[in-house]
């Protein structure tokens, strides 16, 4: 199933018809990522499609995804491996009480007996798959270090068994929102790119491709506004997921036109903060509602 | 190419990027994989691996165009190429400056690229005695842009005078303009100029005050998770905490009453109680918007926070914080209304100590934290800083933050040596990143006073 992406063209295409309007340098990146065999360290604001570009590389190299989800406090047992205690305990219990130390433990120390976790899973896979690690300033220092052996050899050392080899190469992506400043042994381990928000024509693209049936002159009008809220000093400035989400509403709500009253109506969809909202309405509403938005083209 | 490639890491770290061997492996390989005849695709090989943060972006950017545009000049000098005869013969001698002026402006306001390094060297040529210059560019490229009456827009979106382009086109504009003289200039002499470091301010994201106080908010974030997490820094997994008996039987009961897995009682997070309390007297005007801006996001990340604004005296401004949510509002508020009892205008530190002492008595404990933002210029007023050395015990821990550079402490009428013994740490602190600096001096532990 898993196919090679073969140039950068190549790369960009086979990820529109996933659904993910890439830019240049994400097509870049990516298509380095497989060619380097290194990992991808993707930083940005929140909901720019960090996370969806590892989905929509999974759909567009038919490669299936595995996904870690980084927190404070996850460790090796978590993300690498565990030995399964209790069916080593059932194993021992059942062996007849005559069997040689020795045996005992080459046997319980097995494959058999090992939960793999994420990681480890990733790396042991038969076809190549796509590894997103998310939001890994959220782990501790140390997780990190534990991670540069599996990003730059692809290997695991399992001291009881010895180590365990890649047997295929995957695609790693690592996310980040900056929330902490990471090491440099990571990032000299990975390639770098940065996502930011899309410029007002390609958010167009972006939103006509997931809400096809919004007629074109409103989806116009809604990038505009969610690029003017975005300039406003707002907690939490609404992101692409959010703007795709709101075409979908209008949708559902036959919106004919993006004026005053159904802004202030489905704010609550692209705003998240109740202070946010006041700004918003007060802002850009008024603007709306003067007919100022919208007279000149998004560009 | 391979030198060239060197060459440039060399300017890169010049610049202060760390470009390791391995980066410069990994670039090499990557350019392997791109076509080197598309400058797009070949920068941007280089920023993926060479840059690992957006800033370094920023710089490899900037150096980029400068290295490659120096190498190219040398390349031409070595080679004896020249095209300084076509710019002087264009026009025929006269080009009538009107006409040139308004096919700039209608460039620089349309939509379209337009060929502004044709109009830019147009341009040095109209403005006449291109071998006559003052010497210096910037000079130059300022008198080129008035013999042209060109002028930026006032803001951004508002549309000033007929003459009036938007800022960024002329920019670009004076970007070519410059350039061209550059390049007239080594002709001319037959040497490159000595290679600049980066300004600073080139350098910089560009940012906004909105943007700021985002920054602001983000790094108080942090700050919160620190001052939680302080003193258990060294809590390691599950190290000194106590095993929940009861818990742990009961897990042993899926491994036939064996406890393989201890259970532990989980460990309550310690609540820091805070304490804030802010200069807002003239001598740091410039730095109070910033420490307004520290105080509101402080206010966001934290529920038990008191804070405090002062000049000669104290008083309490929590409750603004809570009622105003808007940062303009705050500041409005805290300008205007919300009363900082002030007589002379000038700071007395003593002073505030003592009222200080007096309000919050009963409520400073071990577990809560004083931060003083100011710059400890008492006007020659007696420090107290007996006084303070009272709030400081009282306190679990005390924090000073400084607007003004070290260099100018303990100058004048700056007392803060007076109370640095006392505090846990004292830093100079007037930009986000100085901000940034102090929770990672927190997280790190590093205390004067132990």
């Amino acid at each position: 199933m898993s196919a090679d992406f073969g140039s950068i063209e190549e790369t960009q295409k086979a990820l529109e018809s996933a659904g993910y309007l890439a830019g240049d340098s994400t097509a870049l990146v990516c298509f380095l990522a497989q060619e380097l065999g290194k990992p991808v360290l993707v930083e940005g604001p929140a909901g720019v499609g960090k996370t969806e570009l590892a989905k929509a590389l999974s759909r567009a190299g038919g490669r299936p995804l595995i996904r870690l989800q980084c927190y404070e406090g996850l460790d090796e047992a978590k993300a690498l491996y565990e030995w399964n205690y209790r069916k080593q305990l059932l194993r021992i219990q059942v062996e007849a009480s005559d069997a040689g130390w020795q045996e005992v433990k080459d046997d319980i120390f097995g494959e058999e007996f090992l939960l793999s976790r994420p990681l480890l899973t990733a790396i042991s896979e038969e076809q190549p798959v796509v590894l997103l690690i998310d939001e890994i300033d959220k782990a501790d220092q140390e997780f990190e270090a534990m991670l540069l052996e599996v990003l730059s050899e692809f290997q695991v050392s399992i001291p009881e068994l010895g180590v365990v080899k890649a047997r295929s190469h995957p695609l790693v992506l690592l996310t980040s929102n900056n929330s902490r400043e990471l090491t440099e042994a990571l990032k000299r381990r990975c390639l770098y790119l940065w996502l930011d928000y899309p410029d007002a024509g390609r958010e167009l693209e972006i939103v006509r491709l997931h809400a096809p049936d919004l007629q074109e002159h409103v989806a116009r009008k809604l990038v505009e506004v969610v690029h003017m809220v975005r300039d406003l000093d707002l907690k939490k400035p609404p992101s692409i997921a959010e703007s795709i989400d709101w075409a979908r509403a209008l949708l559902l709500l036959g919106a004919e036109d993006v004026d005053g009253e159904l802004l202030k109506r489905t704010m609550s969809i692209i705003v998240k903060h109740r202070t946010d909202l006041d700004l918003v309405a007060e802002r850009v509403g008024v603007k709306l509602t003067d007919g100022l938005i919208g007279s000149r083209p998004a560009g | 190419m391979a030198p060239r490639l060197l060459e440039l890491a060399d300017e890169l770290r010049r610049e202060g990027m760390a470009v390791g061997t391995s980066e410069l492996l990994d670039a090499f390989e990557a350019l392997r994989a791109v076509s080197w005849a598309d400058q797009g695709e070949f920068q941007e090989a280089l920023a993926a691996t060479l840059a690992k943060s957006q800033e370094d972006r920023r710089v490899l950017e900037l150096v980029f165009d400068r290295f490659f545009y120096r190498v190219a000049e040398r390349e031409a000098g070595a080679r004896g190429l020249k095209e300084g005869a076509t710019l002087r013969g264009e026009g025929n001698g006269q080009i009538d400056l009107e006409e040139l002026r308004g096919r700039i402006r209608d460039t620089l306001r349309g939509e379209s690229e337009g060929d502004l390094r044709d109009l830019a060297r147009l341009a040095i040529a109209a403005s006449g005695r291109l071998g006559e210059g003052s010497g210096v560019i910037g000079v130059d490229v300022q008198r080129i842009r008035r013999t042209l009456g060109l002028k930026g827009d006032a803001m951004a979106g508002e549309r000033a005078g007929p003459h009036s382009v938007p800022r960024e086109r002329l920019r670009e504009f004076e970007g070519h303009v410059r350039r061209e003289l550059e390049r007239a200039l080594i002709e001319r002499t037959g040497s490159l100029p000595p290679a600049r470091p980066l300004r600073e301010l080139d350098r910089a994201l560009p940012t906004g005050p909105a943007q700021d106080l985002a920054a602001v908010h983000r790094v108080v974030a942090q700050l919160r998770r620190r001052l939680a997490t302080q003193g258990h820094e060294h809590r390691g997994r599950h190290r000194s905490s106590v095993v929940d008996v009861r818990r742990t039987m009961r897990q042993s009961l899926g491994t036939g009453g064996v406890p393989l897995e201890l259970r532990f009682r989980p460990t309550r997070p310690r609540r820091p109680e805070l304490f804030v309390l802010c200069d807002v007297s003239t001598s740091v005007t410039s730095a109070s918007v910033f420490f307004l801006s520290v105080l509101h996001a402080l206010h966001d990340s934290f529920r038990k926070l008191r804070s405090f604004v002062f000049v000669e005296r104290i008083s309490e401004v929590t409750e603004v914080f809570e009622r105003e949510r808007s940062f303009g509002d705050v500041s409005r508020a805290i300008a205007g209304d919300a009363g900082v009892a002030d007589v002379s205008g000038y700071t007395d530190y003593g002073r505030v100590w003592l009222e200080f002492l007096e309000q919050v008595m009963d409520d400073l404990d071990p577990r809560s934290t004083v931060i003083v933002l100011g710059d400890a210029r008492t006007n020659g007023r007696e420090p107290h800083a007996k006084v303070f050395s009272h709030v400081a015990a009282r306190a679990g821990r005390t924090f000073w933050m400084n607007p003004e550079p070290r260099l100018y402490w303990n100058y004048g009428d700056s007392v803060i040596q007076a109370y640095e013994p006392f505090c846990d740490g004292v830093f100079e602190c007037w930009t986000v990143k100085q901000l940034e600096e102090f929770v990672r001096a927190l997280a790190e532990g590093k205390r004067a006073g132990t």
